[in-house]
């Protein structure tokens, strides 16, 4: 699983090497460290955003290991969906029933829609929508994304996406 | 010095064009060693004829003042078969039904020997590769360089500067009309309807937009790349095509409002060929406004190399046809 977690350290020197070396004992794979330096918290600590991946049944140890060497740890998150898209929608939108074409992606398990703007600008005239969409992974949201395509094909709504930025 | 004998089969907005730089760069030519001599040009009314080389200035006069360059009846088939020369420019219309005559005279060109240079899409995106094996096997050079994205110069980039390279996609604005009306709605947050009649009255679009606007002629210049890069036979009829008359202003704003602006986008990966509207993030290279073309080729080696330019325009478009007659001059391939 992917786990991002807030931690507060002592301002000392040695206090991050601390932080992460359980981390690493535990095989776990450190993604991202956004260490705070110049900021401090109330408390006088230095606040640290880490994202890292590790088997699930590892993470009550690490928590504890961590708490045991003076580190706070103010936040666990489990990070579910990596990754994030947008799409338009223009058409008959709401007429179409958008409900139903929300339901087909958050049924799946893997994909959810976590964000709608709509626009209407008259009655029979055809509506846009932005649509956010979060998966699992990658192969996840091109099937979602391919699930969506299918049902506004059926509705006959334009589903406009992104480029892809990322070259295989 | 080297003497090229040319005609320019058609006679329109990029004929005219050709005559014009061809004017224009001739101490440029001169100073290559290249003495280019036009010795007929033929429009849809009949052809003109000087084997001593046609004097340009007056040509285009004759054309502004009658409409047409003709002193005899003849039409461009007729002037590539009977005439000898070298190199055959060919800027009819572009027909994508059947090819019409732009694939007549490109065919009767291979058949005499001719080297071709053309702007005119509709052979390529329907007989794309039997264009090029007829030219190969009768031992003549066939550009096209004109056909795609007017003076942005995406093929001769792939297949000159970037050899070498493994092309792995490529993706693109490939028609400046489409452009212009959806970068114009999103700043006048208008419809699709309005911008359209603010194009037309520019002279951007056509009357009958239809083949802009339906992405058609994205897809045309999609096949054209796609085939001489990827070394496809398709034709424009294998592209899935989207075109822009349902977007809204609406759309273009929500999407803005996240970071992004609505392109129409031509692609081609793994094969698949596809145009249609999409999700550009703002500042990305592909985001370029007005009428401009943009092509973003991405490569093993190199990475990803962008290229943008004017799509369109008369001097424009010339100016692809005149860098091909130059490479088919110092025989460069």
């Amino acid at each position: 699983m992917r786990v991002s977690m807030d931690l507060e350290l002592k301002d000392i020197p040695g206090q991050l090497l601390l932080a992460l070396q359980p981390i690493s004992d535990l095989k776990g794979n450190l993604i991202s460290v956004v260490h705070h330096h110049e900021k401090h918290t109330p408390r006088g600590t230095i606040p640290v955003q880490i994202v890292f991946e590790i088997d699930s049944e590892k993470l009550d140890n690490l928590i504890s290991r961590l708490e045991d060497s003076g580190v706070s740890v103010v936040r666990v998150g489990e990070e579910r969906f990596l990754e994030h898209c947008a799409v338009i929608i223009i058409g008959h939108i709401v007429h179409t029933n958008i409900q139903d074409t929300i339901d087909k992606i958050d049924s799946t398990g893997f994909a959810e829609v976590v964000g709608l703007t709509l626009s209407m600008p008259r009655v029979n005239q055809p509506s846009s929508a932005f649509l956010k969409i979060d998966a699992t992974g990658k192969k996840e949201l091109n099937e979602a994304l391919s699930l969506l395509k299918n049902v506004a094909n059926k509705k006959d709504l334009l589903v406009i996406e992104p480029i892809e930025t990322q070259f295989i | 010095m080297k003497q090229v004998r040319i005609s320019i089969i058609g006679f329109g907005s990029v004929g005219q064009g050709v005559a014009e730089v061809l004017m224009k760069k001739q101490d440029y030519l001169t100073k290559m060693g290249l003495d280019i001599k036009v010795i007929a040009i033929s429009d849809s009314k009949g052809s003109f004829i000087n084997q001593n080389g046609i004097d340009l200035n007056s040509a285009l006069e004759q054309k502004r003042q009658k409409g047409t360059v003709a002193n005899v009846q003849k039409t461009g088939v007729e002037i590539i078969n009977e005439i000898e020369h070298d190199v055959v420019i060919e800027t009819t219309p572009t027909n994508i039904e059947d090819g019409g005559v732009g694939l007549e005279n490109m065919l009767a060109s291979f058949e005499n020997g001719r080297h071709v240079i053309t702007s005119n899409k509709g052979p390529l995106a329907l007989k794309y590769k039997y264009l090029v094996d007829t030219a190969n096997l009768s031992g003549c050079k066939f550009k096209f360089e004109a056909t795609v994205g007017g003076a942005m110069p995406i093929i001769n980039l792939i297949k000159g500067v970037l050899a070498g390279n493994d092309i792995l996609s490529i993706q693109g604005i490939l028609n400046g009309t489409c452009n212009y009306i959806l970068t114009r709605m999103l700043e006048e947050e208008a419809s699709y309807e309005q911008m359209l009649a603010e194009a037309q009255e520019r002279g951007i679009a056509e009357t009958d937009p239809t083949y802009d606007v339906e992405g058609i002629d994205a897809a045309c210049k999609l096949v054209i790349l796609a085939n001489s890069v990827f070394d496809m036979d398709s034709t424009y009829k294998d592209v899935d095509s989207v075109g822009i008359t349902k977007i809204t202003p609406e759309s273009m704003l929500l999407a803005y409002n996240d970071g992004y602006v609505t392109k129409l986008i031509g692609e081609v990966r793994n094969g698949k060929l596809s145009v249609g509207p999409r999700l550009v993030p703002v500042g990305h290279p592909l985001s370029v406004g007005d009428t401009l073309n943009v092509a973003s080729v991405q490569t093993d080696l190199a990475g990803p190399v962008t290229i943008t330019g004017r799509g369109a325009g008369s001097i424009e478009t010339a100016s692809a046809i005149l860098s091909d007659l130059i490479a088919i001059c110092n025989n460069d391939n």
